[in-house]
């Protein structure tokens, strides 16, 4: 049976063909964890709940994993709330790459919600790719929340996207600390149609001497879609750098609101932000009708670029 | 045989007419040039041809293979055959160059990804998967415009000052891929002032505010233009008594 629910996962997530089970990796289904595999230096100590899975995950000191470790959050059944709690300590040095794959294909009613802590040691590097696969018409609502701490020379960067189906909700809630000569880069391409809501909210304190950060969201709404970015770096000493990038496009009765916030506590600092919200630009949208497509066509394919 | 046509085409801003009772044919398989001072109008006239939605409101007739196409939308009259390749080319933040010009392309293959792009002097194993943003450099832009209109394989193509923003190697590629379009059957109108692009031509009109002010073989034209209009003498008025006709009215471009 679990066999049988792995294979339905990494189907709806079309993994069910390369997927190598010898990859470090955990599935897990609403709050069981059907399979895991670790490598020498990971260590991935899952709890089963009664309404999701906690997780603590390790990778020691020095050690650089160099295939990604795959976790997939699955929630077969139609109804449901799934809660992950993951404990993350990327110890000194150390090296590793998360890809997270949620998937709902059955949705009707799903919640999925994900609290993190996550510290990167010294010069350590982490990164944390998550992908979404939701079902056509149901209710999935997302709602990740990360405390990252990032030590002297960590590297960070997380990426979410969502690939397949509707967004229903999502509300991103993410923070970074970042000590000296660390960075930070947090990413979040999202397509919102009907009435899907989203809410992403990305912050970074550059603490540290020649810390870094730049949030970049991309957010393209439809319909009646209604999309809020409250994106915020502050940087409180010298040499650090920081960026701020909104972009969103709405059509039909979409609704943006991006609000980037820059603070900056030392005049040696340099925090930059861009913002744009409007309907697909119209020289790009000629360019495209000018070599035959239709406006849909065209608009389908500047979003796609955007979101990509 | 004229593949385009226009009949006593006007076009006007807040009551000021930017083209302004033109009429002019378009010989298919040849290379036109539409020259003149800025604000001549020759931009706008690429543009109204190409039907672009705020050039739709012109009095007069615009005829491709003698149909009316007035009432045809721009990607209407894309699949019809034409298109336009601008001054400044927009970009794409995050649309690689192979999916830009896949989306152009008659034939939707990688083979003819890389096709276009060696015949526009860009290596395909560096530049299929770049983005079309600002990443590129103007003339690697102005390349990939030209790429992605050599994908389209166009019966009619515009190209609005090829030649501006880019460097010399860029211009040489640019001159080629032109080349190759007329030998494809394509007929080219190019809208410059330049009299380095005038010489590619065929045959040449010469715009001034908006009027037509002569038309005729390349070489009579590059000469007017060079000797009247460089610095115009008239300030943008065109000067319709000089009496001086370059080629006649009737000249047919002797390819």
């Amino acid at each position: 049976m679990p066999d049988q629910l792995v294979e339905e996962i990494l189907e709806s997530i079309n993994l069910h063909r390369s997927f190598d089970r010898g990859a470090p990796h955990v599935v897990i289904n609403a709050n069981r964890v059907l399979s895991s595999k670790v490598v020498d230096g990971l260590e991935i100590e899952p709890e089963e709940m009664s309404d999701g899975v906690k997780a603590r995950l390790r990778v020691t000191r020095g050690t650089r994993i160099k295939q990604p470790v795959h976790l997939c959050f699955g929630m077969l059944p139609e109804r449901g709330l799934q809660r992950i709690i993951l404990e993350v300590d990327i110890e000194d040095e150390a090296e590793v790459s998360f890809m997270a794959h949620c998937t709902f294909p059955n949705a009707v009613d799903i919640q999925h919600l994900m609290e993190a802590e996550i510290r990167v040691g010294r010069n350590a590097r982490y990164s944390y790719f998550e992908r979404h696969w939701h079902s056509e018409q149901g209710l999935v609502r997302v709602v990740p929340v990360a405390r990252v701490k990032l030590a002297e020379g960590a590297r960070f960067s997380t990426e979410f996207e969502l690939l397949k189906g509707r967004v229903g909700v999502i509300d991103i809630d993410y923070h970074t600390d970042c000590l000296a000569g660390s960075s930070a880069e947090m990413k979040a391409r999202i397509f919102g149609r009907q009435d899907d809501r989203i809410k992403i909210k990305e912050s970074a304190s550059l603490d540290g001497e020649a810390s870094r950060a730049v949030l970049i969201t991309h957010i393209a709404v439809k319909d009646e879609a209604r999309a809020e970015i409250n994106n915020e770096i502050i940087a409180r000493a010298a040499h650090c750098r920081g960026h701020v990038d909104c972009k969103e496009i709405i059509q039909g009765r979409g609704v943006a609101r991006a609000v980037p916030v820059v603070q900056v506590q030392h005049p040696r600092a340099h925090v930059t932000h861009e913002a744009a919200i409007g309907s697909v630009d119209s020289k790009q949208l000629q360019t495209l009708m000018a070599r035959g497509l239709s406006e849909d066509e065209a608009v389908d394919l500047i979003i796609e670029g955007l979101l990509s | 045989m004229a593949i385009l046509e226009l009949r006593d085409v006007s076009f006007m801003v807040n009551s000021t007419y930017i083209l302004n009772g033109l009429t002019m044919e378009f010989w298919e398989g040849y290379v036109h040039a539409v020259v003149g001072p800025n604000g001549a109008g020759k931009s706008t006239l690429a543009n109204v041809i190409m039907g672009l939605p705020d050039y739709r409101q012109h009095s007069g007739d615009i005829l491709f293979e003698g149909s009316s196409i007035r009432h045809l939308n721009v990607d209407e009259r894309a699949r019809l055959g034409i298109t336009l390749g601008w001054q400044e080319p927009a970009r794409f933040e995050g649309l690689k160059v192979s999916q830009f010009l896949l989306a152009a392309a008659r034939e939707k293959n990688r083979d003819e990804v890389d096709r276009v792009l060696e015949l526009v002097g860009l290596e395909p194993s560096r530049y299929r998967n770049r983005a079309v943003d600002k990443t590129l450099s103007g003339g690697e832009r102005k390349r990939i415009e030209l790429a992605s209109i050599l994908a389209m394989r166009p019966r009619l193509v515009m190209l609005d000052e090829p030649d501006s923003g880019v460097d010399i190697e860029a211009i040489e590629r640019i001159f080629e891929a032109i080349s190759h379009l007329k030998k494809e059957g394509t007929t080219v109108l190019l809208i410059t002032h330049s009299a380095r692009v005038l010489e590619k031509a065929d045959h040449a009109f010469l715009l001034c505010s908006g009027m037509l002010v002569d038309k005729g073989q390349t070489r009579k034209i590059l000469e007017y233009f060079s000797g009247k209009c460089l610095p115009c003498p008239h300030k943008n008025v065109p000067d319709l008594n000089s009496g001086q006709e370059t080629g006649g009215e009737n000249a047919r471009p002797t390819g």
